[in-house]
């Protein structure tokens, strides 16, 4: 069984249709997953169930052989410590400096020690470009600094798989180089990642499977070079002509 | 008219008369501060009630919310009759003062529980969001991230609510409690000028609303400095 195994997962919310049908994806250690598709399709939606801020309605998910019940705390929460999210519009928590924001989870949540926490959140800043910042509140950082916090305040939670939502999206252009650049380092260490992503040259870079949803379906996947010079389905057709023609 | 007043301003001001007002006012600083810090701890607890992502159960929802738009609704003086009548009827043996207290308790929960919800609503989603993806308890959300973050939504008004408990308590003069109001009123019967026994109790008034509304801003200050650096 792969290292993350995500089988039949369907999704409703809102007592609306369906936002994800029948979602099957095998995502092995070290690998990572570009997850592409127009807006609306699903893509977000994967990682937000992964995490549990949504309930699935059927389907299964396993981390590393352990299927997750996310009807049970218990089971929830152990899926939660293999996970780390990092979301579109950052979600710093704004009372807190960018150090506490990296800091708190590990030292409430997981009980460790706070000493030792702090100078592993403070390495991890300085690993994002961030070591002048550490006692900065998210108002006073530039959305690039707020997602490279994000990005930290993710890590110290030392995830096996990362989940990055549109991570880049909310950026100005020039800030998205800097985010994208943490974003390879992680890939050359070996992090395992699920990205949702708008940047397509991005995506071909360091993904080494792309997934194409079109309305809460998989379509398509393959190694991105595959994917987006030889689309196989007419919709990643349609999908990657209007994409390279902008 | 001047000449009057400092002619019966001695007699007003006699130590029986001191030792009547001093008895009111401890009654009345009773009912708007024990009323109202009773009252506000109830209105957070209905505001964590009513709230989707703090408190599940269905029914307690509905239930805190019936009661909250209901009781806010319904003037003080009719929800004062409303408690007198409650103990009448249900026999219980309960002071006019307990009466007047479980009202400002009533009210000031209703309230508070708004003003909280405001609070809670004031910090957007997507930190929830964060945190309960970082298995945050509900609890810690709400002490640790929300909390922290509402005071400067909540404060001001509901400072500016306390301020008016303690008006309101005039109210339960009403039914007889032996608050500020009832007090002048008492000693305006006995024959003192209407001006003296008003006029004394008004800046009374005035002292005990000033400072708190002055204390609440100060707080305000402080924790909202605290929620920044």
């Amino acid at each position: 069984m792969a290292f993350l195994s995500i089988q039949g997962l369907t999704v409703s919310y809102g007592g609306k249709a369906d936002v994800l049908r029948d979602v099957s994806l095998d995502v092995e250690r070290g690998e990572v997953i570009g997850l592409i598709g127009p807006s609306g399709s699903g893509k977000s939606t994967i990682l937000r169930t992964l995490v549990g801020l949504l309930k699935p309605r059927a389907g299964t998910v396993a981390v590393d052989g352990a299927k997750v019940d996310y009807g049970s705390r218990g089971s929830l929460r152990a899926a939660r410590d293999r996970f780390a999210i990092v979301f579109q519009q950052y979600n710093l928590f704004q009372n807190m400096t960018a150090l506490r924001n990296v800091a708190i989870a590990p030292t409430l949540v997981k009980k460790r020690n706070r000493a030792e926490v702090e100078r592993e959140a403070r390495d991890l800043l300085a690993r994002v470009g961030l070591a002048e910042k550490v006692d900065a509140y998210p108002d006073e950082l530039s959305g690039g600094q707020q997602q490279r916090v994000a990005i930290a305040r993710a890590l110290a939670l030392k995830p096996d798989i990362l989940l990055l939502d549109e991570v880049t999206a909310a950026l100005d252009p020039e800030l998205v180089g800097e985010v994208l650049d943490t974003i390879r380092s992680l890939q050359r260490d070996g992090m395992t990642m699920l990205i949702v992503s708008h940047e397509m040259a991005f995506i071909r870079e360091v993904a080494s499977r792309v997934a194409f949803l079109d309305q809460g379906a998989v379509v398509e996947t393959g190694p991105p070079a595959e994917m987006f010079d030889r689309p196989q389905s007419p919709r990643l057709k349609e999908f990657t002509s209007r994409i390279l023609r902008h | 008219m001047w000449e009057q007043l400092v002619e019966d301003a001695p007699r007003f001001f006699s130590s029986w008369n001191l030792l009547f007002l001093g008895e009111a006012l401890l009654n009345t600083l009773l009912l708007s501060y024990v009323g109202a810090a009773l009252g506000f701890a109830i209105g957070f607890g209905l505001a964590i009630g009513r709230h989707p992502r703090l408190y599940g159960f269905g029914p307690v929802r509905v239930a805190a919310t019936g009661y909250v738009e209901t009781f806010r609704r319904i003037p003080f003086l009719v929800k004062l009759m409303c408690v007198f009548f409650a103990f009448q009827l249900s026999g219980a043996q309960a002071s006019l003062f307990t009466i007047a207290l479980v009202t400002v308790v009533l009210s000031a929960a209703a309230f508070a529980a708004e003003i909280a919800r405001a609070g809670i609503e004031s910090v957007p989603a997507p930190q929830w969001d964060a945190a309960e993806a970082m298995n945050f308890s509900r609890w810690r959300v709400l002490t640790r991230i929300v909390a922290p973050q509402s005071w400067r939504v909540v404060l001001p008004p509901l400072f500016g609510y306390a301020v008016g408990f303690i008006k309101s308590t005039s109210i339960a003069s009403q039914i007889g409690v032996m608050e500020m109001t009832y007090a002048a009123k008492i000693l305006n019967t006995r024959g003192f000028s209407a001006l003296l026994c008003f006029g004394t109790i008004l800046i009374v008034y005035f002292l005990i609303c000033w400072p708190t509304k002055r204390f609440g801003e100060r707080l305000e200050a402080r924790l909202g400095r605290r929620a920044k650096a």
